[in-house]
């Protein structure tokens, strides 16, 4: 993967799969720490001991078409190469939490890249999802709200295209706003 | 939200739209959007089937996605679904290709073979 942008797309579609009905991401960039970390925590169905020992393993994988799953040893990889790690916490019948922290400064931290597609095209695969996006930068912080959304938007389903445009505009804007991926 | 206000005027719109519309015939447009997929560049793929379908107000087209369809090498992969039409399968997609596909295929009726699964293997 390019960017971090593209692991949450990529890292997300676990949680959606899992049954998630809200997948919370939460971005931060602590310049002052040297952090930045990524969280993404859902109310899906959760795994077993078992299964979570393994998800880090490129030849596992739930799905049938294929033999491997690289989305998370994807993301442990790239933690882990910027100086950082990734840990899973998940509990059955309760949801999932991935924590992962690179390196801020770390030359081999995979930049930022577009929260406002991968947001965007979240919304517009998985409309009747909830995501609450969080992108802090030191104090400064923006949110994103599909339930907020869901609310104004009344019987106008959120994979509108407008309003897949919209979140892709608002997002942009919103991260511009408080200085974030500037490196 | 920054622009959360303008949400209320989509809506509007939208719902005045919607009340005027009456069949919906529906061209589907699926993108693969596992890992393989998102890494090969899915992402402006589909969100450049959307801006189409926004841009050009087409009613009856959805955009969606799927999982690894289990040719991975040959992502992006889109397949598009007319009512009434066989199923074509598009391979190695941009997203300007995308455009295209709205415009030659989806609008114009004829699909554009040089994209497809089936040229890319006789090329082979």
């Amino acid at each position: 993967m390019e960017d971090l942008s593209l692991h949450v797309l990529d890292i997300v579609e676990n949680s959606v799969k899992a049954g998630a009905r809200l997948v919370c991401v939460s971005m931060e960039e602590d310049k002052r720490q040297d952090r930045l970390i990524l969280i993404v925590e859902d109310d899906g169905s959760g795994m077993d001991p078992d299964t979570l020992s393994r998800v880090t393993d490129p030849f596992f994988t739930t799905r049938t078409t294929r033999k491997v799953g690289l989305g998370l040893p994807f993301l442990k990889a790239a933690a882990a190469g910027s100086g950082g790690d990734m840990t899973i916490e998940s509990t059955p019948g309760v949801g999932t939490r991935v924590e992962a922290v690179f390196g801020y400064h770390h030359i081999d931290r995979p930049p930022i890249g577009r929260m406002d597609e991968t947001m965007a095209t979240l919304v517009a695969c998985h409309p009747d999802t909830d995501f609450l996006y969080r992108h802090r930068v030191g104090s400064e912080a923006y949110d994103l709200d599909t339930r907020a959304m869901r609310q104004m938007l009344g019987a106008v389903p959120l994979d509108t295209p407008a309003v897949v445009d919209w979140v892709r505009t608002e997002v942009a804007e919103g991260l511009l706003d408080i200085g974030a991926g500037s490196l | 939200m920054k622009t959360f206000k303008e949400l209320e005027e989509i809506r509007n719109k939208v719902l005045d739209e919607v009340s005027q519309r009456k069949d919906r015939t529906g061209t589907r447009v699926v993108v693969g959007m596992a890992t393989c997929g998102i890494a090969a560049g899915a992402r402006p793929v589909l969100l450049s089937f959307v801006q189409e379908v926004k841009d050009r107000d087409l009613k009856d087209v959805i955009v969606s996605q799927t999982g690894c369809i289990g040719m991975c090498s040959l992502e992006p992969i889109v397949e598009v679904y007319k009512p009434g039409e066989e199923k074509v399968t598009y391979v190695k997609m941009t997203a300007e290709k995308a455009k295209e596909v709205i415009e030659e295929h989806i609008l114009g009726g004829q699909p554009i073979v040089r994209y497809t699964v089936g040229a890319y293997e006789y090329e082979k």
